[in-house]
């Protein structure tokens, strides 16, 4: 399974919030991960994706790029990218309750994912657009038992 | 969405998905509800609730500030093992009254 890859290109449109953490989700399942896992791994992706609908592309719809591969030791990676506006600091960016997203925001998208995957590094570049990686270790609840 | 009234208590049975697409539409319902009834508090029911992401913890917060107006209390009912941990994690017991599901 090493090497097994796809990569989705959609539109920032917030319906497909959920067609993004799904097809990632059914993407992990060959990992045979837990409910807990899969529910993660769905959570972090939307957040990932929400920032791309709410901040990356503000005002317009831009083009979001997920890609997931399964590397060694049973670890999944999740890139999410744009081509938006960028970040213009990640570190603020990364606090809890921090957000410019008005105040519906709860600006804990980062924190659920920090909390969700073992780990969620952040590049950004102010009007090219931002990539956030994540990785998470599947426990194979199989061999677990 | 349903939604249950009896004067002091108004308790709305939130389901299907609960993310940034879906938000928008609960709450403008549950504020409705909040300022046609003046409940004394507010029960959020969570059962068929499938997924939530961070938009529910903005939702959440959103209904506590609308509720604080009249002084009323909220609590989270039925939340899932993730919805709870979700919760949880952004402090919601500070707010609320969060009680897991069975």
């Amino acid at each position: 399974m090493n090497n097994n890859k796809f990569t989705l290109r959609i539109p920032s449109r917030s319906s497909n919030e959920s067609f993004a953490r799904v097809t990632v989700a059914a993407f992990a399942a060959q990992l045979d991960p837990t409910l807990e896992e899969i529910s993660d791994i769905k959570t972090s992706v939307s957040e990932a994706v929400t920032n791309c609908n709410v901040h990356a592309y503000p005002k317009s719809i831009g083009m979001v790029y997920i890609s997931c591969e399964i590397l060694k030791d049973n670890v999944i990676k999740i890139k999410v990218r744009d081509k938006g506006c960028g970040i213009a600091d990640i570190e603020q960016a990364r606090q809890p309750l921090f957000t410019t997203g008005g105040e519906e925001r709860a600006g804990l998208g980062f924190a659920v994912m920090e909390s969700m995957m073992d780990s969620v590094r952040v590049s950004s570049k102010q009007g090219k657009g931002t990539i956030i990686t994540m990785k998470k270790k599947i426990s194979q609840k199989d061999n677990a038992r | 969405m349903r939604i249950s009234s009896t004067g002091e208590v108004l308790t709305i049975y939130l389901n299907g998905e609960i993310d940034h697409h879906s938000a928008r539409a609960m709450r403008e319902e549950i504020d409705k509800a909040i300022d046609f009834n003046m409940p004394s508090l507010l029960i959020l029911d969570f059962t068929e609730v499938t997924f939530m992401d961070s938009s529910g913890i903005g939702l959440v917060m959103g209904r506590f500030k609308n509720l604080q107006k009249n002084g009323a209390k909220l609590h989270l009912t039925n939340l899932s093992d993730n919805i709870y941990k979700i919760m949880k994690l952004a402090g919601i017991e500070r707010l609320a009254v969060l009680e897991k599901g069975a």
